[in-house]
This record gives C-alpha cells, structure tokens and sequence, in this order.
C-alpha cells in the first residue's frame, strides 16, 4: 500500500478548475518534486495533500485513511500527526526565539522537549542561533528554522512549497543538501518548485499544466 | 511551553502589548475617575446645599405652645422652656442620622453694651463645635458651616479648642450703630452678670442677625445664669420632597398612620419623619420644618447625580468602543500567526487561549495603571469644580475591573473567533 494515493482529485473555484482530475501515487520514502507554470495548480495540489484544504472531487488516502471528507477538527490532528510544512514565506512566530519556534510545534504535538528541539536545530546547523528571534535571522536561517520545525514531530510526510523561492543560491544548495539528507535517513519528501535545480535532485518530477499532469520525468540517480 | 509563549508575546512585543494597555490604561482611569466622582457628588453638593442653612428648628415644648396659645413669654416652668445642651449630640443618632449634615444651638438672652442703654439681643452658639458621638462619629458642627455665606470682616470665632473663650461677632447693623470694628473690646451687661469680651468679626448676613450679637454658647449661658441649657436648635438636613402619606403624618400625627405606612413614613427621609425622630431623642423638644427648600436641594441632588450618571455612562462607553477597538483590531493583526499554529496542528481551543490570555494579562495591567491614573484625575476634577477632594469608593475597584474584563472579551472574542474560521491557506499564502 501506498503512504499516500491521490486518487482523481479536482479542485473547482467556480468555473476555475485548479485541479482537474488528478491522479498520483507516493510511496514511503519517495522525494517528488511538483513543477508547472504559475497558476497551474501546484499550491492547491499541496494543500489538499497536507490536509489543510479539501479536494472538490477525489479521494486522498494518507497511510490508508481517506482524508477528502474529514472534519476541519480531525484534519487538525492528520496535520498535527503526519505532515511536516514547510512554506516559501518561512512562517515563524515572530516573537519567540529558533529554539522555541521548533518547540511550538512539540507544544502543541506533544510535549515540548527542549533537548530534542535543540537536535533539530543542529541538523540544519543553526545551533548556535537558537536563541534568537526571527527578525535577526537571514532567510536562509529562518527557513532552516521552518524545516527543523517540519522534522520535529517524525512526520510521515515533509510538503514543502517553494522552500527556495526567497533564498539565494548558498541558502538554496543549503536546504537542498538538507533534503538530501532527510531522504537519506528515509524521509518522504513532496517539494514544490519552479526552479528546475531543485526539482532535479528529487527521484521524479511531475509537471503540472491549467490542474492536470502533463508529464512525469523520473531523474537519474547521481 | 504555554507561559513561555505567553511571556514571549508579552515581553517581546513590549511596545505593542504597551500601545494596548495603554489604551485600556486610559479607558479605565477615565471610568474610575468618572465613577468615583459620580458616586461623590451627592455628598459634595450635600456640603454645597449645607451653605444654605438650617431647615428644621427646634424649640422646648413649653415655649412653642405658650407662643402659640398666648404669644407671651412665661418663666413659671424652667424644665420645659429649655433644652438640655447635652442631648444635642443624640440629633446624630437617629434613623436619619446621615442626613443631618449640620446644625447649632442657641440660647438668647438679652444685654447692653459698654455704657449705651439699649437692650441687644445676645445668642450663645457653636462656632466650630467638635463632637465626638457614641457611634464613633466624628463632627463638627455650629454656625461657621451652618452661616457659610455671612459676609466676616474679622475672623470666625474658634470654640473648639476653649469653649470658653470671651469672644463675640456683632451683627453689621449694630457695628455701624455703635461704631464697632474688629479687635474693639465690648462690655456686655446682662442683668446681674457682665464680662469684657473680644469682637473677633463684624458679620453681614442681609438679614435679621445682622443686630444680633454671637458669643459662644458657654459664655451666653454663664451670662444668663442658664448653664447647660439652649433655647432652640437649627438643624440644616437632607429631605425627601414631601408626599401624601408625608402630608398625612405631619397633619394628622404619626399614629393615624397603619402600621406599614407608619413603617415607610418613618424609613423615609421626609421631613416630618426626621422632625418627629429628633423630638424623639430630644427631651420635651417640637422640631418643625421651617424652610421649604429642601424639596428643591432634594431635586438639585437628583438631578446632579442624573446628569453625572449620564455623562459617566457615556465616558464609559466611549472607552469601551476605545479599547474593543484596539483590541479587535490587534488579534486580527495576528491573522497569520493564527493560521500557521493551526497548520502546524493547533486546535482553536489552546489557540484562543493562548490569544485571551495575552490579552487578558495586558488588560489586567493596564486596568491597574488607570485605576490609580483615575483615582488622580478624580482629584484633580474634585479640587478644580468642588475645591476639595474626591473620597475614593472601593466599590469602583469591581466595577471597572468587571468592565475592562468584559470590554475587552467583548472586544477580542468575536475577532479570534472569527480568526479561527479562517482555513490556514487563507492566511499563509499571501495571495
Ligand atoms: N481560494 C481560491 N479561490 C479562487 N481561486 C483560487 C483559490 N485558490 C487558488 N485559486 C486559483 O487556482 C489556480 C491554482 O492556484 P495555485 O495557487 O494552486 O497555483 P500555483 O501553481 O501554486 O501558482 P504559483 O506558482 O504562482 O504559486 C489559480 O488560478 C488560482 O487563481
Ligand atoms: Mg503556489
């Protein structure tokens, strides 16, 4: 079985089909990168994977639980339990610190645990920013920040959408090499992304064009 | 985790959360003040209104019927033409007690000055008369509150630290006649007796006492050989305008009443009720009500309180729209922040509270600050319309803490509320 079974999804805005009838399958450790022109449905797509929106039509199965018809409460929780967010405008809480940006995410997961909040910091090698507020870190650091957030609670699965969209080159190769490295240990990772260096380190890139799949391209392992 | 997020919101966004409990700061200083001066003003125009003398009088029983029967004056029964001096603090002790702002009592007799002839009427009084009451009151009564709007060239006379001082102050018709000023001394010869005293002040009330002189009780009373007695009482109290079971009572007397009337008349403030408590307490006394403008102090007081109560209303809404206003708009300010704790697996219930309890922490503090910021505007408002200061209620304590709460509930709940409809795409994707 699948972690996760998109199954003939569309999503209408009016008479706008964001997505239409959009069918994909990713299994546990998978690295899929999703590309496509603006507007061609990419964050929809991201959305309704990491249960934060509904589709119109479809089935969503993650880890073998339809999700398409759940209540916004137990969505909450599928949110909480499985998926790790990362978005293009880093999203930090402004007035706490690294360290307790990533504990928030335990907080209200669990139980906040410092030391392993700490860890998390340390894979993406901000250890020695821990204490500072988002408005003194560069973006590259803040973003950094969101995925040590993303990683903390063991997600099944990590959505990232546009991570380098904000960031130079250094902070984009940082954040690549740390994807690599999730994917490494295991990870299934589902990366939305316009620039074509990012999408071609994941194992298959699906192009999306007016809410369908154009094409799929599977990369060569390097 | 809760109360580090609680102290990161508060303490890292200082001069946000201050901007905040400023605004509450201020809507609440402008509640108390207005609340405390609004729960004062009743006694402060009572004091004004006291300026406007006494309205009841009374008199020893046997000198209102003798004057009213056959116009003369009799001496045949001591007991009942005067009253005893020592009775007058038990005028404090009736039912009506917090009424009676003021009053003095007299004891006429009558003298000659230095060598003229003439017969002048002398009248013993309190000036400024301390009393310590059994309730534990404490007063001072007598004429230098009672006479307020005498017009003095001198000072007042001061009895309240020797009651017996030889003082005097002459009435300005008899100043002018007898060319009396200030610092002269005077013989008063009064029969048998005759003592030197001081004029302290010459007075002009535009009135009958202006040819009456005033010495202190103790000294009239050695004059005229009555020592311990008075001869009438002024009492200046707080009445309720008149009804017809007021009408009744003082026509008919108390006991044609049935007995729950008698029970409202006498748990009522009427005139007559008073009168008949004070003959109650005042040996072979007949109080009477012998000035009509108590209806109209009465009206004066409601309708101060009303428009008081009006404006303090309305200053209290104002602060109340002031503060929601802020407050609302400052959670919705938080529209993002919301939208990623619920991405990130928050439900709506640690959300709000997280939200409420900022809030309510803020409101807290800046409440505390106006409360005192008010209790000093308060005085600033008593010195400058009442010359003197606002007496601080706690009750006003509840009040505003019950209103700052609810204002400012009233004015994130339906913000954070709404936030909480929000789907996080709504808010994290900047479209
Ligand atoms: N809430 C909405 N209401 C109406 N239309 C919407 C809504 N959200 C998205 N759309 C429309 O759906 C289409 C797909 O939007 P989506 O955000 O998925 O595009 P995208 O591929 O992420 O684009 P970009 O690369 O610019 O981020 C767009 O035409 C957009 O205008
Ligand atoms: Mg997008």
């Amino acid at each position: 079985m699948s972690l996760l079974e998109v199954k003939n999804i569309s999503k209408i805005y009016g008479s706008l089909k964001a997505l239409d009838n959009v069918s994909l399958k990713v299994e546990k450790g998978d690295w899929l990168a999703i590309m496509g022109p603006s507007g061609s449905g990419k964050s929809t797509m991201m959305n309704i994977i990491g249960a934060m929106d509904k589709p119109t039509l479809g089935q969503v199965i993650l880890d073998g639980k339809d999700i398409s018809k759940e209540s916004s409460k137990s969505l909450t929780q599928i949110r909480r339990d499985k998926i790790g967010l990362i978005f293009q405008q880093f999203h930090l809480v402004n007035y706490l610190t690294a360290l307790e940006n990533v504990m928030v995410a335990q907080y209200y997961h669990s139980i906040p645990d410092e030391k392993e909040a700490m860890e998390a910091l340390e894979r993406v090698g901000l250890a020695d920013r821990a204490k500072h507020l988002p408005a003194q870190l560069s973006g590259g650091e803040q973003q950094r920040v969101c995925i040590a957030r993303a990683l903390i609670n063991y997600p099944e699965i990590i959505l990232a959408d546009e991570p380098t969209g904000n960031l130079d080159e250094a902070n984009e190769n940082m954040v690549i090499d740390i994807f690599r490295q999730l994917h490494k240990d295991g990870s299934t990772l589902i990366v939305v992304t316009h620039d074509p260096e990012v999408a071609e380190v994941a194992q298959k890139t699906i192009v999306l064009e007016h809410g369908k799949v154009a094409r799929e391209v599977i990369n060569n392992e390097k | 985790m809760f109360f580090r997020m609680v102290k990161g919101a508060l303490f890292r966004q200082r001069g946000k959360m201050l901007m905040i409990a400023f605004t509450i700061a201020l809507g609440a200083s402008l509640a108390t003040a207005m609340l405390n001066v609004m729960l004062d003003v009743g006694d402060k125009v009572n004091q004004e209104l006291k300026a406007y003398g006494a309205n009841i009088r009374v008199v020893p029983q046997g000198r209102a019927v003798i004057s009213q029967m056959y116009d003369v004056e009799g001496e045949e029964n001591a007991q009942s033409q005067y009253l005893a001096e020592n009775e007058l603090g038990n005028i404090k002790t009736i039912f009506w007690a917090f009424n009676i702002v003021d009053f003095a009592p007299f004891l006429d007799t009558q003298c000659t000055l230095n060598s003229e002839k003439e017969n002048i009427k002398v009248t013993g009084t309190w000036f400024t008369h301390h009393l310590s009451l059994p309730t534990g009151e404490e007063l001072d009564a007598g004429m230098v509150s009672l006479r307020s709007w005498w017009e003095i060239d001198g000072t007042w006379i001061d009895d309240n630290k020797d009651p017996n001082v030889k003082e005097a102050m002459v009435g300005a018709d008899i100043a002018r006649k007898y060319g009396l000023k200030p610092g002269d001394t005077l013989k008063l010869s009064c029969g048998k007796k005759a003592e030197n005293v001081n004029i302290k002040a010459v007075f002009s009330s535009d009135g009958e006492e202006d040819s009456v002189i005033y010495v202190p009780l103790a000294l009239a009373q050695m004059l005229s050989d009555k020592k311990g007695l008075v001869s009438s009482i002024d009492v200046s109290a707080l009445t309720t305008p008149d009804n017809e079971l007021a009408k009744k009572a003082a026509q008919k007397g108390p006991s044609s009443l049935s007995k729950s009337d008698y029970e409202t008349w006498y748990c009522t403030a009427y005139s007559s009720s008073i009168c008949y408590q004070i003959q109650e307490v005042i040996t072979n006394s007949v109080a009477s009500q012998v000035r009509q403008v108590t209806e109209s102090e009465g009206s004066i007081l409601e309708k101060t309180q009303l428009l008081m109560l009006l404006i303090t209303i309305l200053s209290l809404i104002g602060s109340a729209l002031g503060i929601s206003n802020l407050v609302t708009a400052s959670v919705m300010e938080r529209s993002k922040e919301i939208g990623l704790l619920k991405a990130i697996g928050a439900n709506d219930g640690p959300i709000s509270g997280l939200i409420l309890t900022e809030i309510i922490i803020t409101s807290i503090f800046g409440g505390i600050i106006g409360y005192f910021v008010g209790l000093g505007f308060a005085q600033i408002i008593g010195h400058t319309v009442f010359n003197s200061a606002i007496d601080i209620k706690p009750m006003v304590i509840p009040i505003v803490a019950v209103l700052v709460v609810t204002v400012t509930l009233v004015g994130s709940l339906p913000a954070v509320k709404m936030l909480l409809g929000l789907r996080p795409t709504e808010v994290l994707h900047g479209r």
